[in-house]
């Protein structure tokens, strides 16, 4: 590791916090905007005026906003991510156990679906134009047109209903072993692997077709190499850098997007919660798991970044 | 037969091609051509670009670009590998023929190890432990001059120079000791200074190693120097083939005679005239990224319809002098005067006669055109812009243009897909020659062109020179080009002007040591000019 490659994970550590203070600007004047009041919405359309004006007091929503962000700014600089107005529980503590669960299942879901993607994607390449390449991105492709609840459901039919093989509601609580947790998610982590499979696939066949065209593929096939160690050895490690892209944005949207999938396995992450609580107008909720979202999005696409710039021998190694 | 090496019988290499809006066609690359090859002996492979050359040479490995097809007989080291499966030809492919490709910086991977690379089919094919086949590019490194053998395999392709990489190609070749090398034009990419000492490391290896070798090259002067046998090619059909010396010294074919006799252009300099058209004065470029200056104090002048050829290696600053007086580089010291007046540094503040009297022609003629304009848009472009001619009265024109270049009216509705690299490089002249200007720059515009169709082109701009009065400054690496066309020589090395003057002061002793260097680099078309070279290199 030298200076030059030190030097540019730093700036994108910088830039990726720079980010992260203009999103939380961002969240914050949206979350502003958006129409209605929740003292009103606290305490229902017969409230008199007086008593919305006391809550607002209450809740600190008569002071200007800049001081409002400050405020939650500093707080959160502080690990404490506020108060939820509609239930008057300190969101960190509701929050960590659902973010726990999210990540839990994000966790397994890649550790599926990344090996599995790339390992299809290089099959693909291998066979490229034949029957298991067909096989394989038509397969992929068919899974994510699908709807993901049409194919939550459609596995819970085969395998909750059909053969009873594992639940059709993921919960998940503190007292279960680490195989009873993954039991409980298998559907849910199906579906999901099945949703992400196909981009991460086809990234993985583009990138790598893409080199196969180099001169130096030409090379390693007059040293008589076998196709796949030239694909796995020769062509892969140069397509590491667009592959990884597209994983990071996978793995963010199992981390943001996962909403639905948790709605119809009734598994209580973070998704379901952000939903809740925007029905109530709870809007100090919605601004800690948007942060958090987007603290995701950046940091696995800053991580992304840096991976590319570690795994290039040019930048690694300079003259 | 017991020390026949390679013995093609009879091979034909078909295609099928796309040409664009038309039904596939069937094209035979190679028709009917059989050589044989001794064991431990060299043969040369020469012939313009689509004489086959490089076609005939990948099939001893078994190996067709494209999906092209083979048939015929191959027979290496007594078996027809045309007739083996997959398995097979991996099995013979780096054990039995290695391969050494043209351009060494794109042939190797760059996410490994020189290391990793040179030993993998030895490896692989189980010829060695790790420790033994890196011992023995340790001394193929030595024996190929590689600076610091011993740590040269842990470095990475871009941390090596051309040239290095060259090498360690052929030492990769050479690692799993094959019984045949393929040389695909291994020095035609480097220049003149670095293919001597290439040259002289691949003909030492091949001598100690007791390697066979088929050498492709373009070049008869370089595959004189290796050679033992040349085997003419034109168009897929053998022409003559011979040993060394009796194709270079006395040729049967008429195509082999004009390919040893070629640059038959015999130009008489003429004198500078004492107002310059251009005039570069202590000049001075740097890149904004880096702070090195890559042009140090230029100064030179142009007469009016007379040629400077600027001469350097890549690297010598010779490009970015034409960036300069064509106003995409500002220069940051110095000053660049045309017609006696000073030219502004950026193109957006010159004006529209001064952009048309100045105008270029590139090396790539290929990219320099808009692959879905016609020759007509292409060349009438220029006329509409700078003299506002339209329809009838500019195509009119551009038949007059097309006639100047010789390709004629027939050619007017052509796309550049359907020309070949020299029709294209006539184009871009008439298109340069459109704007009527009083000086062309020539960036490299033969480098990429096949010898006798260079020649062609330089007879070309020569007759236009004499007909238009107009100026070139002709930047070019090859000396035997400066010869043929310049009136006056700059020699640039590492930005700055090393050897300036009249064509015959500058080409006569007593030299620099740089440009007594570069012209000892240059091949010359008899045997033993190597070993001569490396001499007096020495000495």
């Amino acid at each position: 590791m030298n200076t030059f490659v030190l030097k540019l994970i730093a700036q994108r550590l910088a830039l990726g916090l720079l980010l992260l203070l203009a999103v939380s600007v961002l969240i914050f004047v949206g979350t502003q905007l958006l129409p209605g009041d929740v003292a009103q919405s606290i305490l229902g359309q017969s409230a008199t005026p007086e008593a919305v004006e006391n809550l607002r007091r209450e809740l600190g929503l008569d002071q200007p906003a800049w001081a409002r962000y400050f405020d939650w700014l500093g707080g959160i600089l502080q690990g404490d991510l506020g108060t939820a107005l509609s239930n008057r529980q300190d969101i960190g503590q509701s929050l960590w156990g659902r973010a726990g669960n999210t990540l839990f299942l994000a966790f397994w879901t890649a550790v599926v679906a990344v090996p599995l993607a790339i390992l299809l994607g290089l099959v693909a390449v291998r066979y490229q134009s034949r029957w298991p390449d067909r096989v394989i991105s038509g397969t992929t492709l068919t899974a994510i047109s699908l709807p993901e609840f049409f194919i939550g459901y459609l596995l819970i039919y085969v395998f909750a209903v059909k053969f009873s093989w594992f639940p059709s509601v993921s919960t998940v609580h503190s007292g279960m072993s680490l195989g009873e947790r993954l039991h409980a998610i298998a559907l849910p982590a199906a579906t999901l692997t099945l949703v992400i499979l196909a981009h991460m696939m086809r990234m993985t066949r583009a990138a790598i077709l893409n080199v196969m065209q180099s001169p130096y593929i030409e090379t390693a096939e007059l040293k008589g190499l076998g196709t796949f160690r030239i694909i796995a050895r020769h062509a892969f490690p140069n397509a590491i850098a667009p592959v990884v892209n597209v994983v990071m944005l996978n793995l963010a949207f199992l981390i943001v997007g996962v909403v639905v999938v948790e709605v119809i396995f009734v598994y209580p992450g973070m998704g379901q919660y952000l939903i809740d609580h925007v029905s109530k107008r709870d809007v100090p909720v919605v601004q800690a798991v948007g942060l958090i979202f987007a603290a995701v999005y950046i940091g696995l696409n800053m991580l992304a970044d840096i991976i590319a710039i570690v795994t290039n021998p040019r930048l690694r190694h300079p003259k | 037969m017991a020390d026949t090496l390679l013995d093609i019988r009879n091979l034909t290499i078909e295609a099928t091609a796309y040409p664009p809006g038309e039904a596939p066609q069937e094209i035979t690359i190679v028709n009917g051509v059989s050589l044989t090859l001794e064991r431990g002996k060299v043969l040369g492979l020469i012939g313009e670009s689509g004489a086959g050359k490089s076609t005939i040479g990948l099939s001893p490995a078994g190996y067709g670009r494209g999906g092209i097809r083979l048939s015929g007989e191959v027979w290496v080291n007594g078996r027809d590998i045309l007739q083996g499966s997959p398995k097979a030809l991996r099995q013979l492919r780096g054990k039995e023929v290695c391969y050494v490709a043209q351009s060494a910086a794109a042939a190797f991977n760059p996410a490994h190890t020189l290391m990793e690379q040179v030993i993998e089919t030895t490896l692989l094919h189980g010829l060695a432990t790790r420790k033994e086949a890196e011992a023995r590019a340790v001394e193929l490194f030595k024996q190929l001059g590689l600076p610091d053998p011993e740590n040269f395999g842990s470095r990475y392709p871009h941390q090596v120079s051309g040239g290095q990489l060259q090498r360690a190609m052929t030492a990769m070749a050479l690692c799993p000791e094959p019984d045949l090398i393929i040389f695909d034009e291994p020095t035609t990419a480097l220049d003149v200074t670095t293919q001597i000492d290439v040259l002289a490391a691949i003909k030492h290896a091949i001598k100690t190693t007791g390697v066979g070798a088929l050498y492709i090259t373009h070049d008869l002067a370089v595959v004189a120097q290796v050679a033992d046998d040349i085997l003419v090619l034109r168009q897929g059909d053998k022409v003559e083939m011979g040993s060394a010396a009796q194709i270079i010294e006395s040729p049967q074919e008429p195509y082999t005679q004009a390919l040893v006799s070629v640059r038959s252009i015999d130009h008489t300099p003429k004198a500078p005239t004492d107002t310059p058209i251009l005039s570069v004065e202590n000049v001075s470029a740097a890149y904004s990224n880096s702070g090195n200056n890559v042009l140090d104090g230029i100064s030179m002048d142009l007469s009016a319809g007379q040629t400077l050829a600027i001469v350097g290696e890549s690297g010598s600053g010779k490009s970015t002098l034409a960036r300069v007086i064509t106003g995409l580089l500002p220069p940051n010291k110095g000053q660049v005067s045309f017609q006696s007046q000073p030219l502004p540094g950026t193109l957006g503040a010159r004006n529209k006669e001064t952009l048309r009297e100045l105008q270029m022609i590139y090396q790539m003629a290929d990219v320099a055109m808009n692959p879905r304009h016609t020759v007509e848009t292409i060349i009438g472009r220029p006329l509409t812009f700078y003299f506002g001619l339209k329809g009838k009265a500019r195509r009119a024109r551009v038949i007059e243009l097309l006639d100047e270049i010789e390709l004629g009216e027939g050619f007017i509705d052509r796309y550049p897909a359907e020309l070949s690299g020299g029709q294209k490089q006539r184009v871009c002249i008439a298109r340069a020659l459109a704007a009527k200007p009083k000086l062309i720059i020539c960036d490299e515009v033969t480098s990429a062109l096949d010898p006798l169709v260079a020649d062609g082109i330089l007879k070309l701009l020569l007759r236009l020179q004499a007909q238009e009065n107009v100026a070139y400054l002709f930047i070019t690496h090859d000396l035997a080009t400066v010869k043929a066309i310049a009136d006056s020589i700059a020699v640039m090395h590492r930005g700055k002007v090393v050897r300036y003057g009249e064509r015959d002061n500058v080409l006569s002793p007593p030299f620099d040591d740089y440009t007594q260097k570069l012209l000892a680099s240059v091949p010359q078309m008899k045997l033993g000019w190597l070993e001569e070279a490396l001499t007096t290199h020495t000495a």
